[in-house]
């Protein structure tokens, strides 16, 4: 091709070729219409358009503005407030709602769920996890056990003002640590240990000292677990005969917990999040399968 | 522009054709000369397609009439389907999330049938093709139909070629600027009202039409409007063949899909040439020298939509609609030879008459049984997953986290999202019962009636979601998880619809 001083007609097209050949295959140099130029030109000019009317120079500090200062961020924003125009009505209504009201009206439960949902996972599920599952030291919200107590109002309470947090309303009680403050000897504790897995009906160590265990227990936890190890909510003491265990009902689990004791803490919410958004949370929180009645 | 294209006569008459070729070589290397270098862009050659008639012509009136029939008037047939439902016949409604179709309503989770009519659409686009070329661009193509509407007005305004060249030719007169503001002003009229058809498949077409007139519809529909104006315009009016021509990927796919047994609109150079006018092929056949039919008139390329001559061969620009065969028919039987010396037909048979053999044509052979096999397949899914699909359904989706909660009394409960489907045009009560779990008790979160199966209310074309437990106390089976069977049935008709999904243990 080199010694060509013009490119090459293709016999078939009558079209002159680019020169390049791939596998004998030669590129016709067919031209490109007119208009497909004034598309380009067209082109150029509606980016020169673009800048003028959006935001797009970097300039030393900050960057240009645009005609009409418009903004992504006021789009979202624009967004955003007509989102919430759509959900004013029942905005409202969840508002002004009370609990009791929420769970027996379905729309407003619909709703109300929708709305504690990416809350939940935002505020609680770092502790809770995802979906209320909870784990060791933090309670499932799904089941039917609960510290505090399981009705609507005893929810949005616990939410609102935490557990053993700084506001003033908030559930207070522990679990003292018997152990090394030295109220209970190593012996008593490991009996009564024992004693408590009895009560939930679990295997015991059969060279336990049940004897001592009982005594200890009717002595020391029945004041805050009651006499039948039943719990009691107003103190946040567990009941010790059921299936559920916040920290694992194993020996070592218990011992652990009676030495050190237990003082897992909630924070109160309502310095951050609105009544209507606790109220939200509360029935979400409730119907996720262990609400009480 | 030069378009590929195959040379006419290379197989019969290698000689004549190779010379023929030769000067064509010569002709553009002195013109390249001449420019010293090819030139990057070129200009367009205005066409002025001449008016014709005959069948093919025909033809294309009234397939003209029936599609454009159907799109703008389509959105006006009403269909009823009950109270409190959108009695358009053909709707697509966008807020509501349905689309209407006659007697047929498709959800959203529906849209694979959309996948079903692409098959379709794509298969009889091939069988199109496979049986007589560019049927879907010569005929049917919105790009032809508009094309054609476009310059019927033109040819109505401006004159029929010969008077609209003349125009173009002569000095810018009051006339010829008010026939071509006249022109532009009624292709903008066609072009807004192409538009204005499109968005009323959007909405109730009645009450848009009003809405649009009165200036209270909402801003998207007059944007649309606005945008199909302008691309009507500019694609029928403006652009016509060059959209064939350079935007369109179909003529590629097109050339590559073709075979020998496709018919095409074919110019039988077999009997065409040498090319002559009349008096001299009279003359030459008077002598017993054979002389071809084509007299050279230029009336196939005069009527040419994109201005192609046929007689060049299979030509990419070539958009097969059949108009040069009526305007050579016109000059055949007016010069006293028989018709159709352009025709649908095919390379292969050309050659077999040039060799004495009679032409075959092979409209069934496995290529189009092929095509019309998965059409028939994929048509008869079609037809029959909507003439069985159900009025009801329900989707289950397990709770992801976690993904089972045990109670204070031992019991294992697993909760789920239940979505009840009501595509019924009336509210309708569902019974939830589970199956597959043994001892299994089925709450929904909200329901105030605690005792006896759980019954869920589904308003007409709607769907509810609901959060579902499911409690056993009962000994599971020491397995990861348990197959559970959801049921929902209707308690009027007691129409059941089941769904499985799992039940989770430690």
């Amino acid at each position: 091709m080199a010694e060509q001083q013009h490119p090459e007609i293709d016999r078939v097209t009558g079209t002159p070729t680019t020169g390049h050949v791939w596998d004998g295959i030669r590129e016709l140099n067919t031209p490109l219409p007119r208009w497909w130029l004034w598309l380009f030109y067209a082109t150029i000019i509606w980016s020169i358009a673009y800048w003028i009317v959006y935001p797009s120079w970097p300039l030393i500090s900050g960057y240009s503005q645009g005609a009409f200062g418009w903004q992504s961020r006021n789009s979202i924003v624009n967004d955003m407030a007509g989102l919430k125009a759509v959900r004013g009505p029942m905005t409202d209504k969840l508002a002004a709602a009370s609990l009791q009201e929420i769970v027996s009206d379905p729309s407003l439960l619909e709703f109300a769920r929708a709305q504690a949902k990416p809350i939940f996972n935002e505020n609680c599920a770092p502790c809770h996890g995802s979906g209320g599952g909870g784990r060791k030291g933090f309670p499932n919200l799904n089941d039917d056990d609960w510290l505090w107590g399981g009705k609507l109002d005893d929810v949005a309470q616990t939410i609102m003002h935490g557990v053993r947090s700084a506001d003033a309303q908030s559930r207070v009680g522990g679990m003292p640590a018997f152990g090394r403050d030295g109220m209970l000897k190593r012996a008593e504790i490991e009996a009564v240990a024992q004693y408590t897995r009895s009560l939930a009906g679990l295997s015991i160590d059969p060279k336990s000292d049940i004897t001592t265990g009982k005594k200890v227990f009717a002595e020391v936890c029945a004041a805050c677990h009651g006499d039948d190890g039943k719990g009691k909510r107003d103190m946040g003491a567990p009941n010790l005969t059921d299936a559920i265990w916040l920290y694992g009902s194993d020996a070592e689990a218990i011992v652990e917990g009676l030495w050190y004791g237990r003082n897992g803490m909630m924070p109160a919410w309502s310095t951050r999040l609105d009544e209507s958004t606790i109220k939200a949370l509360a029935v979400y929180v409730h119907t996720l399968g262990g609400g009480e009645k | 522009m030069e378009l590929a294209r195959t040379t006419p006569g290379s197989g019969d008459n290698p000689q004549a054709a190779g010379s023929q070729l030769h000067g064509l070589v010569q002709q553009a290397e002195a013109e390249l000369d001449l420019a010293e270098e090819q030139p990057l862009y070129v200009g367009r050659t205005k066409i002025y397609p001449q008016r014709v008639r005959g069948t093919f012509r025909r033809a294309k009136w009234i397939i003209l009439y029936i599609t454009l029939g159907i799109y703008y008037l389509l959105p006006f047939v009403r269909w009823n389907r009950g109270p409190g439902m959108p009695d358009q016949a053909v709707l697509v409604d966008l807020q509501g999330n349905r689309f209407y179709f006659f007697f047929i309503e498709i959800w959203p989770q529906e849209v694979y049938y959309l996948t079903g009519l692409l098959i379709i659409a794509a298969m009889t686009l091939f069988l199109m093709n496979a049986v007589a070329g560019r049927l879907w661009c010569g005929y049917l193509c919105p790009q032809t139909v508009w094309t054609d509407l476009f310059q019927t007005i033109e040819r109505w305004v401006e004159g029929d070629r010969r008077e609209h060249l003349q125009r173009d030719a002569g000095p810018w007169s009051v006339d010829r600027i008010a026939r071509l503001g006249i022109k532009h002003f009624l292709w903008l009229m066609v072009a807004w009202w192409t538009g204005g058809a499109w968005v009323l498949y959007f909405a109730d077409a009645p009450t848009l039409v009003k809405d649009l007139a009165t200036f209270e519809a909402p801003l998207i529909a007059y944007v649309w409007i606005g945008i199909l104006t302008l691309t009507t315009y500019a694609f029928a009016g403006l652009m016509r063949e060059q959209v064939c021509l350079y935007m369109c990927p179909w003529p590629r796919i097109q050339a590559a899909l073709t075979d020998e047994w496709a018919l095409n609109v074919t110019y039988r150079y077999d009997r065409g040439e040498p090319r002559g006018s009349v008096k001299k092929s009279a003359a030459l056949r008077a002598k017993g020298i054979p002389s071809g039919d084509c007299v050279d008139c230029l009336q196939c390329v005069h009527v040419c939509p994109t201005g192609v001559d046929i007689r060049n061969g299979p030509n990419l620009g070539c958009i097969q609609c059949g108009l040069c065969i009526d305007a050579c028919d016109a000059i055949m039987t007016r010069v006293g030879r028989p018709p159709r010396l352009i025709a649908y037909d095919t390379e292969m048979n050309i050659k077999r008459r040039t060799g004495g053999l009679a032409p075959i044509y092979r409209i069934a052979r496995w290529r189009t049984a092929l095509y019309v096999a998965v059409i028939a397949i994929v048509g008869a899914i079609m037809l029959f997953t909507l003439a069985t699909r159900r009025a009801e359904g329900v989707n289950v989706l397990h709770d992801r986290n976690p993904i089972f909660v045990r109670l204070s009394d031992g019991g294992l409960r697993n909760a789920y999202s239940v979505h009840v489907l009501n595509k019924a045009h009336e509210m309708r009560q569902f019974n939830l019962t589970v199956e597959g779990v043994p001892g299994a008790h089925v709450t929904i979160v909200g329901d105030t009636v605690t005792a006896g199966t759980p019954v869920i209310a589904v308003g007409p074309d709607q769907t509810r979601e609901l959060r579902v437990l499911v409690t056993t106390n009962a000994e599971l089976p020491p397995a990861a998880s348990l197959p559970i069977t959801f049921i929902i049935s209707d308690s009027k008709s007691g129409i059941k619809v089941r769904t499985v999904d799992h039940f989770f243990g430690p």
